[in-house]
């Protein structure tokens, strides 16, 4: 057994800035927040998607995850969220590779969409304008986003994500200590 | 008041309570609500809702929402009917500054969370700011039909036949739609939402506010959510659109012509004059003008 590297060093005021930085990437989809730039999670896990989940995740939310036993063993004593086998079962999905299909995912109900998980994904580099189009709630004209290393066939699984709202997925795309949101409700077009 | 105690709350404060009162895992599932609420604008999500060291009808869901987003960096300004100074809304700031020690102001524009009973300041609000709206009846339905399983079932179908009836029957007796506090609105063109009782004069500031606006009601433990640039339509018909309302005259202290105006009685003699019910605001433009005249 190895050493576990630290979590927050402020766990209040660290997840009080990072849940800031979470809701801001939610209400304005595609502007670039920072999180999580103090930590350092075991690899593959990323500084940004380690702060998110130290914030979010806990008892209460069944995780899933695909980062290997190091990752897993840091968020279970950090957040001590259950970990679940199937993608489907979890409130929180973490994909440091190719991710479950979104419909995969846990889609809430008609009459209680919150119940759709939300998908923190890793990607190699995130920048603001470039790359795909973003509009919908929180965009007061259109947002460019550049995803670095998003998964093949991201546009055509979140056309159909999107489809299904009420329900649905939301994503937060974290690269580093940056990270950025897709809510279930924003238009993404290719750049 | 006792301290909330959790198995992480390491961050315990002075005086034996947490940062901004509520324990770490409270502010978590709060904070899950928030964002799912931001995520499917206008829906309303259930929260296990603490309680809270004020009672109910001071805003215990507001007060949540604000002690769950509130950080050290913070300037809040709390608003109860357009004013900074009532009991209220005192009460509130002062819980605040004792519990997370943020700085408070009464002038909308150096806030960055305004906690709001009743009314949307007159200034236009910016990106880097967030609107709390205190919630008494989450449920715009709820007069129409109380049970909530079927309210639920209303939602989920985006069946709102039930409250267009209820206005159009307003029209055909009065001539126009009765209700001039908490004017149903649709957000995003899916959910029929209740805007809390602002006046419905305030309602056309939620259509594509650039702030995040988030309402918090505690008795009734809902949170929903509208995102910044969100459409929000109140509702009306083609041939009665809706037309927001204010008393007919000018502020008697900074002569404004298109804010919302509270009648105040002014002696024993039932002399009464219009003034704007948002103080902050009516204090600048007075001193504005003041400014004015002197050069
Ligand atoms: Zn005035």
């Amino acid at each position: 057994m190895t050493m576990l590297t630290a979590g927050f060093a402020d766990p209040v005021l660290d997840a009080q800035a990072t849940f800031r930085a979470v809701l801001e990437a939610v209400s304005r989809p595609g502007r670039i927040q920072r999180a999580g730039g103090a930590l350092n999670p075991p690899a593959p896990l990323n500084q940004a998607a380690a702060a998110v989940l130290l914030t979010l995740a806990d008892a209460d939310t069944p995780l899933w995850l695909d980062g290997g036993s190091a990752a897993e063993a840091w968020l279970r004593f950090h957040c001590g969220a259950p970990v679940v086998a199937q993608p489907g079962a979890a409130a929180f999905a973490l994909a440091t590779g190719m991710p479950p299909a979104l419909a995969a995912l846990a889609q809430g109900t008609e009459e209680e969409p919150q119940g759709g998980a939300t998908l923190v994904l890793q990607v190699s580099d995130l920048a603001e304008g470039e790359g795909w189009h973003l509009t919908g709630p929180g965009i007061e004209h259109e947002h460019r986003l550049r995803v670095t290393g998003a998964p093949e066939g991201f546009l055509s699984a979140w056309v159909a994500n999107r489809a299904g709202f009420p329900c649905g997925v939301d994503v937060v795309l974290c690269a580093g200590d940056r990270l950025t949101a897709l809510p279930r409700t924003v238009m993404i077009a290719e750049g | 008041m006792s301290a909330l105690e959790s198995p992480r709350a390491e961050g315990a404060t002075m005086e034996g309570y947490n940062f901004a009162y509520l324990d770490e895992a409270t502010k978590r599932m709060i904070r899950r609500a928030i964002l799912k609420a931001v995520a499917i604008p206008g829906h309303q999500i259930p929260f296990g809702a603490r309680e809270m060291p004020l009672p109910y009808g001071w805003g215990t869901g507001g007060i949540q929402v604000t002690a769950s987003i509130l950080g050290p960096a913070d300037t809040l300004k709390v608003i109860d009917q357009g004013s900074d100074d009532t009991t209220n809304a005192i009460s509130i700031r002062r819980f605040f500054r004792r519990v997370a020690g943020v700085a408070t102001t009464e002038h909308t524009a150096e806030a960055s969370v305004i906690q709001t009973r009743h009314r949307i300041p007159e200034r236009t609000l910016r990106e880097d700011q967030i609107m709390v709206y205190q919630v008494p009846q989450p449920e715009p339905l709820f007069r129409l039909e109380p049970r909530r399983a079927e309210t639920k079932r209303l939602h989920a179908l985006a069946d709102y036949g039930l409250m267009h009836v209820r206005l159009y029957e307003d029209i055909a007796r009065l001539g126009h739609i009765a209700k001039a506090y908490d004017y149903p609105v649709m957000v995003n063109g899916r959910y029929l939402m209740s805007p809390s009782p602002i006046p419905a004069f305030d309602n056309p500031k939620m259509h594509r506010m650039a702030a995040l606006q988030l309402f918090g009601a505690g008795r009734e433990k809902r949170i929903y959510a509208i995102p910044p640039y969100t459409e929000v339509r109140s509702l009306d018909f083609e041939d009665h659109p809706f037309r927001p309302i204010r008393a007919p005259h000018a502020c008697a202290l900074c002569r404004s012509t298109d804010t919302y105006l509270d009648e105040v009685i002014t002696d024993d003699a039932g002399g009464r004059m219009f003034v704007c019910s948002d103080t902050d605001f009516c204090a600048e433009r007075q001193a504005a003008t003041a400014q004015e005249a002197a050069e």
